[in-house]
């Protein structure tokens, strides 16, 4: 489903419009795609390009200016839920798409594409080109999970070769550390006492060129791992030898002649 | 120093949280100083058949190639290192392979994959990519791609049109605008680089980059740079943390010593003389 927009004013719905065509203009005079008749508004105001999923705003220098969730900006990458503003006119910009996050479609790689190249001319896609353009349809998969590209390819941006879609681009949910944070404590040598926060996602212990451990914050708990050195660490009185160690509470860590306590604050 | 002395390296391969398959291929020759990565695409397991071929087309025929000859002289043909032309041949060949095959088996029909090499020689590397798996290089303290993606994003940012920050944010993340077989011919992005002692070398496929942000790699990589199994799994596991999403497939290489061609009798006495 293509994302949406809706326009009002003062809180009631004047229209809503579907995202679909690549792009899409705002403005006063009557050849734009969404009119708005104000005179606030300038005659080209601004512009939603809309690439696959995603859609960008533009102001066409106009000469009142947008705002987007009530800053003013010339681009902006729309998100869903954001609201353009333009004049006393709002836009509420809508793309409830399943993110690929949670669409098993996506899961599974996807090969799309325009004319093939022929054999022997020297290929000619680079980086500096424009933004190749593909209309797709969910319809367009077949069976064999490849796309065929439909719809126009037109003007600078129909120099689209082929296309290739992988699945799952999901964002990745922060690095989310254990509940409890943790702390290293030492229990000897001369800086017997000091406390060390285990703040980053990895942290070393030891002496680099003797003897060193890294402690691995992960979203399920702390794990320490011998990493050079030709002895290893020793947590409660027993080596842990090349392994992944899950740490307690109150486990004692051995290292490089040093003896520290791990607990959780 | 021998290259297999001077390089040190590992390489692992994950399905991820999420997918039954590993459509990665990944591939090391210590002997060559020679590093494949592959990320297959399309139905059923052509996805794997497609990285497997590249991966074992690129690694079989420079392995052949260079019992005959060395990868620093030059090229007549094209007048550039024969690194270079070795790797624009035979990623060339395992395009032609994969091509041919998705057109007489209907259910590869449509396969591709992306492609990262690396060939070391005389104290360079020359990096050969398709698509959006990538090359990190580790330098003092900083970790920079050295590869860019050959991706629908990529192009977007380059263009202005969006801001490394709300790359994270896009849906267009998946789009690579080219891929090995797809078509019957493909072109083939290759750099030279100048490689220094101390340099870790990072390949991965995009399920570890879509996973884990380039500040929580450097510091993976920083950290973990003494013990390179370690790193390739901590990085894998990373990105499983996060999610797991996509397989994850990545190749460390450290440069422990120099490994500057023997260019003649002499150089190579001295080079005697010297050790």
């Amino acid at each position: 489903m293509a994302a949406k927009i809706i326009l009002s004013m003062d809180g009631v719905v004047l229209q809503e419009y579907a995202l679909n065509k690549e792009r899409m203009t705002i403005g006063r005079k009557p050849h734009n795609d969404i009119v708005i008749d104000n005179l606030a508004v300038s005659g080209e105001h601004a512009a939603i390009v809309t690439i696959q999923n995603d859609s960008f705003l533009e102001d066409l220098d106009s000469t009142n200016g947008v705002m987007v969730n009530g800053i003013a900006t010339k681009k902006h990458f729309l998100q869903n839920t954001d609201v353009i503003e333009i004049g006393k006119y709002k836009i509420k910009y809508l793309n409830d798409q399943p993110s690929q996050t949670t669409a098993a479609d996506f899961e599974k790689t996807m090969v799309l594409r325009a004319p093939a190249k022929p054999a022997a001319s020297k290929p000619a896609l680079t980086t500096t080109q424009s933004i190749p353009t593909v209309v797709t349809s969910e319809d367009a998969l077949d069976a064999t999970g490849k796309f065929t590209a439909t719809g126009p390819l037109s003007g600078p941006l129909a120099k689209a070769a082929e296309l290739t879609t992988k699945g799952a681009g999901a964002a990745p949910e922060k690095t989310a550390g254990p509940q409890r944070p943790a702390v290293v404590q030492i229990l000897n040598g001369p800086n017997v006492g000091k406390e060390l926060e285990l703040v980053k996602n990895l942290t070393t212990l030891g002496k680099p060129g003797v003897q060193v451990a890294v402690l691995a914050r992960r979203p399920h708990g702390y794990f320490l791992t011998h990493v050079e050195g030709v002895t290893f660490p020793v947590v409660n009185g027993e080596s842990i030898g090349e392994n992944l160690r899950q740490l307690n509470d109150h486990d004692i860590i051995e290292l490089a002649g040093v003896k520290m306590e791990f607990y959780l604050k | 120093m021998d290259i297999k002395d001077a390089l040190e390296m590992v390489s692992m391969s994950h399905p991820g949280m999420v997918r039954a398959h590993n459509e990665d291929s990944v591939a090391c020759e210590p002997d060559l100083g020679l590093v494949v990565l592959a990320d297959g695409m399309g139905g059923y397991n052509a996805g794997e058949v497609a990285s497997g071929i590249a991966v074992s087309v690129v690694i079989s025929e420079i392995k052949h190639a260079m019992e005959e000859i060395r990868p620093e002289d030059q090229d007549e043909e094209s007048g550039g290192d024969v690194a270079v032309s070795l790797l624009r041949n035979n990623v060339q060949k395992a395009n032609s392979s994969i091509y041919h095959a998705a057109h007489s088996q209907p259910q590869y029909s449509g396969m591709g994959t992306t492609i990262v090499s690396g060939l070391f020689y005389d104290n360079r590397v020359a990096v050969a990519h398709i698509g959006d798996s990538r090359m990190y290089r580790l330098r003092g303290d900083v970790l920079e791609s050295i590869t860019k993606d050959h991706s629908l994003l990529q192009e977007q940012i380059d263009s202005g049109m969006i801001s490394k920050a709300d790359a994270r944010q896009s849906q267009n993340k998946n789009l690579v605008t080219r891929a090995v077989g797809i078509d019957a011919e493909v072109e083939t992005e290759i750099h030279v680089h100048e490689v220094r002692r101390g340099d870790v070398y990072v390949l991965c496929s995009d399920g570890l980059n879509d996973m884990v942000e380039d500040n929580d790699i450097a510091e993976i990589v920083k950290t973990l740079k003494a013990n390179l199994p370690l790193m390739a799994s901590q990085l894998i596991q990373t990105a499983n943390d996060n999610g797991g999403r996509d397989n994850v497939s990545v190749i460390v290489v450290k440069v422990n010593g120099d490994f500057a061609a023997q260019r003649s009798v002499i150089g190579k006495f001295l080079s005697w003389f010297k050790n």
